[in-house]
């Protein structure tokens, strides 16, 4: 059986659950972080496989994985800063440990 | 022949991939998640390549494989917590997420195998991205190409400032 779209297609929507899956049941706020990458990485396998399979020759696909790529590498420095920023306060990564807002 | 040979470094990168993502997740010390984690930004790096998309695997590995895998290292060694074996526990509500996860692959896979996906546009095999991405970005794109700059600058003057603290004028 030849390797097609929904190869690709199925292969990012696991990479997506299981990116959904550390997001949603971690403690570690940098465990989140890296549920959040993981789940970026199967969306840029998603446009990529369109891009091949779908619209061939043109470069669209590609062009919105580099901007996702950037955005996440944004999101990663601006995360971990914050992360840090937290863990010298009150010398925790736990988000359950963060409902300041809570009352 | 080539179809067997793309369809075996299919199955070996998207196993890799997986498997190491189910590594990060899975995994009780964070430091093999984070370990893991780049393993599997490699597979993904693979993966590109055989979509035809080379550049981005380059882009792949420098910004996934290099920065933001030693960037979370770095985060996991400045953290520090008692015991490094259970540093990577799960929250109350790991029965739920399980559930929302298998559930949503179930839906999103269902629809993907139903669902045909045709051509458009002209077909054409294009020989490397890097041409084609460079007059994409240099010409339709330019602006939001200039704002995504703009938005790596900002975001690297931020995290400076939250992560060192910025001093009182």
């Amino acid at each position: 059986m030849t390797i097609g779209l929904t190869h690709f297609l199925l292969l990012g929507t696991a990479l997506f659950c299981l990116g959904l899956y550390g997001l949603l049941s971690k403690r570690n706020a940098i465990a989140i972080l890296m549920g959040i990458e993981l789940m970026l990485n199967a969306v840029n396998i998603n446009l990529i496989a369109f891009n091949k399979y779908v619209a061939a020759g043109s470069y669209t696909g590609q062009v919105f994985s580099v901007f996702v790529i950037v955005v996440a590498a944004a999101e990663v420095a601006v995360g971990l800063a914050l992360v840090l920023a937290i863990y010298k306060d009150r010398l925790s990564t736990n988000v359950d440990d963060l409902d300041w807002l809570k009352w | 022949m080539n179809d067997f040979i793309f369809a075996a470094a299919f199955y070996g990168l998207a196993g890799m991939t997986i498997l190491s993502a189910a590594g990060v997740v899975f995994l009780k010390d964070i430091v093999h998640s984070a370990l893991m984690l780049a393993l599997s930004f490699i597979g993904v790096a693979g993966l590109y390549v055989l979509l035809n998309a080379d550049f981005l695997a380059a882009v792949q590995i420098l910004v996934y494989g290099g920065a933001v895998a030693i960037l979370i290292a770095f985060g996991v060694m400045l953290t520090r917590r008692r015991n490094m074996k259970e540093s990577n526990p799960n929250n109350r509500w790991v029965i739920y997420a399980s559930f929302v996860s298998a559930a949503f692959f179930a839906i999103c896979g269902w629809a993907l195998i139903g669902t045909d996906f045709k051509p458009v546009g002209q077909q054409v095999n294009p020989e490397a991205a890097v041409e084609g991405l460079a007059s994409l970005l240099l010409g339709d794109y330019v602006v939001a190409f200039e704002s995504a700059a703009v938005l790596l600058l900002v975001a690297l003057v931020g995290a400076i400032i939250l992560a060192k603290g910025a001093k009182e004028a």
